[in-house]
């Protein structure tokens, strides 16, 4: 029997080819590992998390794939918007600025990490714009008074600067200008450690907002399980630098094959 | 009758690591299968791994033998070996799960909980909504409470939501876990008509469901899970 709920896949075809391609990405500190052997694949509109104790190797990682970080050894490859895949480490530096510029976003735990603490909220929206080469004031300002709207920013503090800002604000203007030069893969770096539980949960709920309006890509490094699993498809778990576990999120949280991440799930406080 | 799901040799063993890595069996060789426009329910008591079951089918526990086949349009899927991206595409396009808890995500208004699932797969946000509304007032969950996130919704409500959610998209497979329990008459009656509806739809469902009468009223097979029982 034909049912009528039927649905046929209708995949853009480029959603079968992955985004970013990790290959044996390894990372020595001296003969301390940082990260060994990580192999994974990242395809467009995917959210990845990296999840793991401290010191497990995580932003480590996430510093290698984001070229912040030259690894030891392996090789990182990221599809451009020409469809082409190229090795971060072979690019120049002004391709690698470019794809920082535009077509990444990183968000730090740290606001003060990724803002200009001393320029205007719009200023700092805005700066990600012109470097992009938006020159008129007026569309500059518009954007930036658009995207603070969208992270929850009232219009009337685009003139002031982030210092005056609460953490979850400075954690919002940062997403916001990230967000505003439409990249295609945003790094975060535990977006919500440090702030009140109240304050982590609106960034979350903002944060899965836009990501699923945008059909952004995401590696996303948390020591909450729960950022996790409200966040992310796809979960790695790391330990002394390699990755132990991986698979769909709920698999990893709800059914853990190896003892460490049993040991982490067990770990949750339940409130 | 076209086949949706079909299980042959299914096993899952969880290993407990933090306690001296003891291994408790769960199930062992489950086979069966069921097709479209039937409703079939597990049956057996409590612990005889009835959710371990329904949950390997939705990919969220691992199994350690065998193979769960999805019919997905045209491709057949294994589950049991799928990437996790075909996963989750087979749950946004053909795999429902109703489950009996709720999990509210901050801020988000219960309408627009429900409406979701019906978004993700291609409907307007209007029509959708729509529904949503539709569905929502057949469950009897007060207007009110719409516009409001169910975090603070009795335990009732929450699952009311939680069955609209579940019931609203057009998904081939619905996996039902304990979709009644802890409904009035009145509620339980609506879920056994949303039943009805999805299997005259051609639907294959797989539930639990504890409530007798219930589960008289909509299952066409019961199958008892014993018999999978893994030996210790």
């Amino acid at each position: 029997m034909q049912t009528s709920e039927m649905t046929p896949h209708t995949a853009d075809a480029s959603d079968d080819l992955p985004l970013l391609r990790v290959s044996n990405a390894t990372k020595y500190y001296g003969d301390r590992i940082g990260c060994k052997d990580v192999n994974f694949e990242l395809y467009p509109g995917e959210v990845l998390a990296i999840v793991g104790e401290s010191g497990s190797g995580k932003t480590t990682l996430l510093n290698c794939l984001s070229t912040r970080l030259a690894p030891t050894s392996g090789v990182i490859e990221y599809r451009n918007r020409v469809g082409a895949m190229r090795n971060l480490y072979e690019m120049n530096e002004a391709e690698r600025r470019m794809l920082m510029r535009t077509d990444w976003g990183f968000v730090h735990q740290h606001a003060s990490d990724g803002l200009r603490m001393s320029v205007s909220a719009g200023a700092n929206v805005g700066e990600r714009l012109m470097a992009i080469g938006a020159r008129h004031y007026g569309d500059i300002r518009a954007t930036a008074i658009d995207w603070l709207d969208r992270v929850e920013i009232a219009e009337d503090r685009i003139d002031d600067d982030p210092r005056a800002f609460s953490g979850g604000m400075r954690q919002r203007l940062q997403i916001a200008r990230n967000l505003v030069t439409n990249p295609r893969l945003v790094f975060m770096d535990e977006p919500t450690g440090g702030l009140d539980v109240s304050v982590q949960a609106r960034l979350l709920d903002l944060i899965r907002g836009l990501v699923s309006d945008l059909g952004l890509s995401v590696i996303i490094v948390t020591h909450d399980l729960a950022v996790a699993r409200l966040l992310s498809d796809r979960t790695l778990v790391m330990r002394r630098g390699h990755v132990i576990e991986t698979g769909l999120t709920d698999q990893v949280l709800d059914d853990p094959q190896e003892a460490y991440t049993q040991l982490l799930v067990s770990s949750i406080l339940q409130p | 009758m076209k086949t949706k799901i079909c299980l042959s040799n299914v096993g899952k063993t969880f290993r407990m690591h933090l306690r001296g890595g003891i291994e408790l069996p769960v199930v062992d060789n489950v086979s069966f299968a069921v097709s479209a426009g039937e409703c079939v329910i597990l049956g057996g008591p409590s612990g005889s791994g009835k959710s371990s079951v329904l949950k390997m089918i939705y990919g969220n526990y691992r199994c350690q033998t065998g193979q769960i086949l999805i019919t997905d349009g045209s491709e057949i899927i294994n589950v049991a070996d799928a990437a996790p991206r075909r996963i989750i595409r087979l749950r946004d396009s053909t795999i429902g799960y109703v489950s009996q808890f709720l999990r509210a995500i901050p801020r988000v208004p219960a309408l627009k909980l429900v409406a979701d699932p019906l978004i993700a797969q291609g409907t307007s946000e209007e029509e959708a909504l729509e529904q949503a509304r539709e569905l929502l007032t057949r469950l009897n969950v007060p207007e009110r409470l719409w516009q409001l996130p169910p975090a603070t919704f009795s335990g009732g409500e929450q699952q009311r939501v939680n069955i609209a959610r579940g019931f609203i998209a057009h998904y081939p497979i619905l996996l039902l876990d304990e979709p009644t329990a802890s409904l009035d008459a009145k509620n339980r009656q609506v879920v056994v008509e949303l039943v009805e509806e999805k299997k005259r739809k051609g639907v294959a469902m797989l539930g639990i469901l504890h409530d007798h009468e219930a589960r008289d009223q909509i299952a066409d097979r019961i199958i008892d899970v014993t018999q999978f029982k893994a030996a210790a």
